[in-house]
């Protein structure tokens, strides 16, 4: 696989701001791939770069080994879904989907053939002749989509197109996002702050905070393997301990837990002292003895699919704990003392 | 019919909201009344009556101001009638004119209007400021000043000459360019107010998209940002070229013979016993009536292409 975007050292100031500090990245064709951070992280700019809404400090940004960094965005292979669509307000939905088209310089008869063909995609065809304003936001989500899609990018960018829909809506588009994908073959470069899409949709993911880049994976890489308290605590929900570091040696270590008892688990660091050691709520389990920890539950929240404990360590640190609700699920009373055991390899040790 | 529904009338258009509303709505009507309705009639009826020699009216039907407009029957009113040109040579001037200062204020109101819709939030309310700052001085005087900046010896024509560009001073004053640069001077920030506020709402978006889409920035300025802030420039556009058809204040004072306009044949009808008051209402209604049918034509043409 060759790669579609590869961006080195990138670096973006606004005056005395310095919004990205030397990101390098590189996305491969065909591959969806979600830029995932807080509000601030660069995300967007960086998005923005790569369509070439925004200069390039320093730094280069290759499209397929050219380097785009100096090009006005109408001489760039890319296409962008907006976030609040940006449909045309004066032109019907056809018309729209076709203007990508027009600029090519494509015959007025191939190119509302093609735009006719996009919209029947995302189903759509019945809306044609309406203008923008007479369609629903699903609706302006998928016209932009069909849009950005029409001239064929090479890579399709995507900025945080499903955070002006609800709930029910968002969920079906991701799936179909995807689908989307895969069945074009486009290279999607998606951004957007929530976890539970970038962790449905992406083959890899980056997680981005204060203009850094923290960690690149997969879904699975970066919620299983955070490399720091970010990101860890960032994606999904995760018990952040302070621990004694006993040894460390070829990404693992062994540490000492509050109670006083020594684990062996996969580490991100390999100096001694104190770090923090991730261990996700649903990797613990309770147990009647001795576990590895001992606890106390403060607190029982009903989730509907679980149950989260609130517990507290007997050295004083609060843990959360989830268990599965089923019909076989003994709901610990509050006040028990209870031991807590961590699965084999669940729990993390972490750079910083 | 009437006995068989209950009265389902909303409350809004019942008798009780109308006795409420309607004294409400009084001040409305009289000022409609007394500022629109009352002078158009009196412009009307003026225009069908007699010419009384020292100005003024006999209260007696004529139609001799439109005959006097359209028809020339010789010197002493005793030939056969043929089509009367002078008076349509003079309108014809004015729309010219008129267009001729309308295109100038867009294509200098525009790109102001950008230009101030595009600095940050906080400072277009000063360059909004400065626009409208040489209005606070009386046209009349702004209009004279104009004259002498353009006159053979006023600086324009020395600091060119000055400068080697010109050998003699351009013969500006009394030109159709005068008058042309008077109405533009006079009625710019007609224009650069409403293409601003249209293009203070423009949604810069569309743009990235527009090139985003491969589209250069002429394209999207063509194809996306003229007709989104249309309105904007529709409506510059009838406030400079309206007032501008009218104006006498620029002919007279920057034009000559030759640049007669409208206005300045209205204004003389209504001075001193030489004026004829029929004959310049009459004028007034030709023109208004112009103007009514050209805004009428525009509405039911922009109303088709909104359906389509």
């Amino acid at each position: 696989m060759s790669d579609a975007i590869d961006i080195r050292r990138v670096v973006k100031r606004y005056g005395t701001f310095t919004a990205l500090h030397g990101v390098s990245l590189t996305i491969r064709d065909n591959e969806f791939f979600t830029l995932l951070g807080p509000s601030g992280c660069g995300k967007t700019t960086l998005l923005r770069m790569i369509a070439g809404f925004e200069d390039v400090t320093q730094g280069e940004i290759l499209l397929f080994g050219q380097n785009i960094a100096g090009l006005e965005p109408d001489h760039r292979p890319v296409n962008t879904v907006f976030q609040n669509y940006a449909l045309f307000p004066h032109m019907s939905v056809l018309d729209n989907v076709a203007f990508g088209l027009k600029m090519k310089g494509m015959a007025a008869g191939p190119r509302r053939a093609r735009a006719g063909k996009m919209l029947e995609m995302v189903h759509l065809s019945a809306f044609a002749d309406r203008l923008p304003a007479q369609l629903s936001g699903g609706q302006q989500q998928r016209v932009a989509l069909a849009r950005a899609l029409a001239p064929e990018p090479r890579v399709l960018l995507l900025d945080e197109p499903l955070s002006a829909l609800d709930l029910k809506l968002r969920q079906a588009m991701r799936v179909e996002l995807k689908q989307l994908q895969e069945d074009t073959g486009i290279t999607f470069i998606f951004v957007t702050h929530d976890q539970e899409e970038a962790l449905t949709m992406s083959d890899r993911i980056a997680v981005m905070s204060a203009g850094h880049v923290q960690q690149i994976g997969s879904a699975r890489d970066i919620y299983e393997a955070p490399v720091n308290r970010f990101v860890a605590d960032f994606i999904g929900e995760t018990n952040l301990l302070e621990v004694e570091v006993a040894s460390v040696q070829a990404g693992m270590a062994r540490v000492v837990l509050p109670g006083g008892q020594q684990v062996t688990c996969p580490s991100a660091t390999d100096t001694l002292g104190r770090h923090a050691l991730s261990i996700r709520p649903e990797r613990l389990s309770l147990i009647a003895a001795e576990g590895d920890m001992t606890a106390t539950v403060e607190r029982v929240v009903y989730l509907g699919t679980d149950l989260q404990l609130l517990m507290r360590l007997d050295g004083g640190a609060d843990m959360q704990v989830r268990i599965q609700n089923s019909a076989r699920t003994d709901v610990p009373q509050i006040g028990a003392r209870l031991g807590l055991r961590i699965e084999e390899g669940a729990a993390r040790l972490l750079a910083d | 019919m009437a006995g068989m529904v209950p009265d389902q009338t909303p409350a809004t258009s019942g008798d009780g909201y109308r006795r409420v509303v309607g004294p409400l709505l009084l001040p409305t009507w009289a000022m409609i009344g007394i500022f629109l309705v009352v002078p158009v009639a009196l412009m009307a009826v003026y225009s069908f009556l007699t010419k009384e020699f020292r100005g003024g009216v006999d209260w007696q039907f004529s139609l001799a101001a439109y005959d006097q407009f359209f028809l020339n029957r010789g010197l002493f009113g005793d030939e056969p009638p043929v089509m009367e040109w002078t008076y349509i040579t003079i309108f014809w001037r004015s729309i010219w004119q008129a267009a001729v200062a309308t295109a100038l204020c867009l294509a200098i109101g525009f790109p102001t209007a950008w230009f101030i819709a595009t600095r940050p939030a906080n400072t277009r309310g000063i360059w909004l400021f400065l626009i409208t700052i040489p209005y606070w001085v009386n046209l009349l005087i702004r209009t004279v000043s104009l004259k002498f900046l353009i006159r053979d010896n006023g600086p324009l024509n020395e600091a060119l000459m000055g400068a080697g560009l010109i050998d003699g001073p351009l013969p500006l004053v009394n030109t159709n360019l005068a008058v042309q640069l008077g109405l533009f001077y006079s009625y710019l920030p007609f224009m650069v107010l409403p293409v601003y506020a249209a293009v203070e709402r423009y949604n810069f978006a569309y743009s990235e998209a527009a090139a985003d889409l491969y589209a250069s920035r002429w394209v999207t300025l063509r194809e996306i940002v003229l007709p989104i802030v249309k309105p904007g420039i529709v409506a510059g556009c009838l406030l400079v070229f309206i007032p501008s058809l009218g104006a006498f204040l620029a002919p007279d004072l920057l034009g000559g013979a030759k640049t007669f306009m409208i206005g300045s044949l209205i204004d003389e009808q209504f001075k001193g016993s030489l004026g004829n008051w029929p004959f310049g209402a009459a004028v007034s209604m030709i023109l208004m009536t112009l103007v009514m049918i050209a805004l009428l034509v525009y509405a039911r043409s922009t109303a088709k292409g909104g359906a389509a």
